[in-house]
């Protein structure tokens, strides 16, 4: 597969495509007439550049590595999922559980992404540059959320290490997640995933940070209230 | 344990391990956390019996002639079906809760005598892969080492919804086996409690589990079978709808199965027994005409090649087993009684698999204790267990005079109980009463 590879899935099945997006290894590749298909784009392996023109549906560029992937348009649950590195970019909304158990690689959501945002996220860096839902970095374990809106009830419910920076509202932390610090390295953090997601005007000292308050790592009956 | 002044009475209510269990809530406040699967007495094969062959039934010769034990799974929809040569498969346990060794030592034992093995929560290790022939991946809620890249060295993938020791429930690996191998493996720091989460992140229902299926089809080229296990539930409607929502495979994992690490509460009191499972997932798969078609594997308290036999004659395709396959490689050795009354348990009663010091090496991390169970022995010991039950489930099937042991079938059994009777829908042993279906 060269260079500029156009599928139109009125034309070839979301098999088709992902089959030759699966086994190509490099290359653009453009996407017409996604019409909502389910795992599109799922399973690259290759630095390929992708995009999607029109709204997605569930798991788009699932598993991912390395490729670059862009949707004009919204994405459904679980965009992104476990992605493994490499970046992808949403112009629209994202539903539920975008980059679910992500390891790594960047996700840039243009708009909003509902509830639980980054759930059990493994090292990847979101931005989303509208609001997240409920339960957003549930049991989120490494890596970083960066919310420019506001977030809804529960952030960081249970959370491990992953670093969360919120420039609007929080509705209310989940259980064990904490307000905490802005130190020069979070600053310095928080500017390069900005950058890398193309947030301009936006100054790191308009954002909170928040993480683990790390006192439900090991089981204690004192804080059986929290349970 | 026993006293000899018959003139005291244990209380049936309150007996000493209840009484024990109330003394240690009291001293602590924290609910006890164990592993094993359920302990407390429940209807079991044992209730069932094979009416072997008579003047109406013909049998086979038990030395001579041949009788099928292989089995395929996956034949509905993946590309590249798993082919057993027995129908008994070792069931899902991570490393981590699990030694490397152990991993090593089931699968060398599944794989000499041609079946497969399961990962577990936390990822796939390179001595399990190495090991296994045929490696079952399975997908859970925690995706604790979850990668695409091992999911297409996987042989086939198991989506996990429930355990039968926990139906509804999370899993839970304590700190002190947490060590910086398992904890990379896992993206966690060292030494915490990591809690399994007990929902999957992103999907909620058996509408959102079609597509998910369809999405780890996509990324392994439609070749692998896909398994969804459940824990014993609702056996009915469970296996309707992940047939509905496109699976291979369906395993069932009954109340006795084990578990690494669950709160004692949980294992005891949720989840129905497996013999009463079988019977209510096979008659889901013949409702939809998908019996055969979709293959069912049994598991939960499988230990004996009857076990085996009675599973496959009520119209499972294959069984797994856990615990006992942990026992076949070591576990509660009594090589180690004097080990295991050190840490205050003993040789046959041992549970503590959340301890992480396990006198026999198996369900640790601590690299001194890991080495007392050597993988190629284990392994042996445990190839020779399967080829017991293996030879056990033939011996019964030819018996019935059947030349495949899954042309066994509910009508060469009888039930020893009236729950028996009803659970497994075979009639009462010297009646043709089925409760609730007859009368």
């Amino acid at each position: 597969m060269g260079a500029n590879t156009h599928f139109d899935l009125e034309e070839v099945t979301v098999r088709q495509a992902n089959q030759a997006l699966q086994e190509a290894e490099a290359g653009s590749f453009s996407i017409a007439n996604p019409k909502g298909a389910h795992a599109l784009a799922c399973g690259l392996d290759a630095p390929l550049e992708v995009t999607i023109d029109g709204h997605v549906g569930y798991y788009c560029a699932g598993m991912n590595k390395e490729a670059d992937v862009r949707v004009d348009g919204n994405a459904g649950t679980g965009l992104a999922e476990n992605m493994m590195s490499g970046r992808v970019h949403v112009t629209g909304n994202a539903s539920q559980s975008a980059a679910a158990t992500a390891h790594g690689g960047l996700l840039v959501i243009d708009g909003d992404a509902s509830a639980r945002c980054g759930i059990s996220l493994k090292g990847a860096d979101i931005v989303v540059k509208g609001n997240v839902g409920h339960m957003s970095a549930f049991m989120a374990q490494t890596g970083t959320l960066v919310v420019l809106g506001n977030a809804g009830d529960a952030l960081g419910d249970s959370i491990y290490e992953a670093r969360l920076y919120v420039r609007g509202e929080v509705a209310s932390l989940g259980a064990d997640c904490i307000e905490k610090d802005m130190g020069p390295e979070h600053h310095e953090q928080l500017r390069k995933l900005l950058d890398a997601a193309g947030c301009e005007g936006v100054e790191t000292s308009e954002f909170r940070r928040y993480g683990s308050a790390r006192k439900l790592y090991n089981f204690n009956v004192d804080n059986v209230d929290a349970y | 344990m026993s006293n000899d002044n018959w003139g005291l009475r244990e209380s049936y209510t309150f007996d000493r391990n209840t009484i024990h269990e109330i003394q240690r809530a009291a001293n602590t406040g924290i609910y006890r956390i164990r592993g094993w699967g359920a302990k407390r007495p429940l209807p079991t094969f044992d209730d069932l019996v094979f009416l072997g062959a008579s003047a109406s039934r013909y049998p086979l010769e038990g030395y001579r002639e041949s009788c099928n034990t292989a089995v395929t799974l996956g034949t509905r929809y993946a590309k590249k079906p798993i082919e057993l040569k027995i129908p008994i498969t070792i069931a899902g346990m991570s490393f981590g809760s699990l030694s490397a060794n152990a991993k090593e030592a089931l699968g060398r034992g599944a794989s000499e005598v041609g079946t497969s093995t399961t990962t577990g929560d936390g990822g796939m290790t390179p001595e399990e892969r190495g090991h296994s022939t045929q490696l079952v991946y399975q997908y859970l809620p925690s995706r604790y080492g979850m990668n695409p890249d091992d999911l297409r060295k996987a042989d086939a993938i198991e989506v996990v919804v429930g355990q039968g020791a926990k139906p509804g429930g999370g899993g839970m690996l304590l700190g002190q086996k947490i060590t910086e191998r398992v904890a990379e493996m896992r993206n966690l720091p060292e030494g915490i409690d990591q809690r399994s989460a007990c929902r999957h992140p992103d999907w909620t229902g058996p509408d959102d589990l079609e597509i998910k299926i369809q999405e780890l089809r996509e990324i392994t080229a439609w070749e692998k079978p896909i398994y969804v296990k459940v824990g014993a539930a609702r056996p009915f409607y469970d296996t309707t709808l992940a047939v509905k929502a496109g699976a291979d495979v369906v395993v069932v994992d009954g109340m006795q199965g084990g578990t690494a690490a669950t709160q004692d509460v949980f294992i005891e009191h949720v989840g129905i027994p497996t013999l009463a499972a079988v019977r209510e997932a096979v008659r889901a798969l013949q409702e939809l005409d998908m019996h055969r078609k979709v293959q069912l594997v049994i598991a939960g308290g499988i230990r004996s090649g009857a076990d085996v036999a009675k599973a496959l004659a009520m119209g499972a395709d294959a069984v797994s087993i856990g615990t006992a396959a942990l026992i076949a490689i070591g576990d509660n050795d009594p090589e180690y009684e004097e080990d295991y009354r050190k840490i205050g348990s003993a040789a046959g009663y041992y549970e503590d698999f959340q301890a992480g010091n396990d006198p026999a090496g198996i369900t640790t991390q601590d690299p001194e204790l890991a080495k007392r169970l050597d993988p190629v022995k284990g392994g042996q010991r445990l190839a020779n267990y399967l080829r017991v039950l293996t030879l056990e489930a033939q011996t019964l099937a030819r018996a019935n005079g059947k030349s495949d042991v899954r042309n066994l079938e509910p009508e060469d059994m009888a039930a020893l109980t009236v729950e028996a009777a009803a659970m497994a829908g075979v009639p009462l042993a010297g009646t043709g009463w089925i409760p609730g279906q007859n009368g």
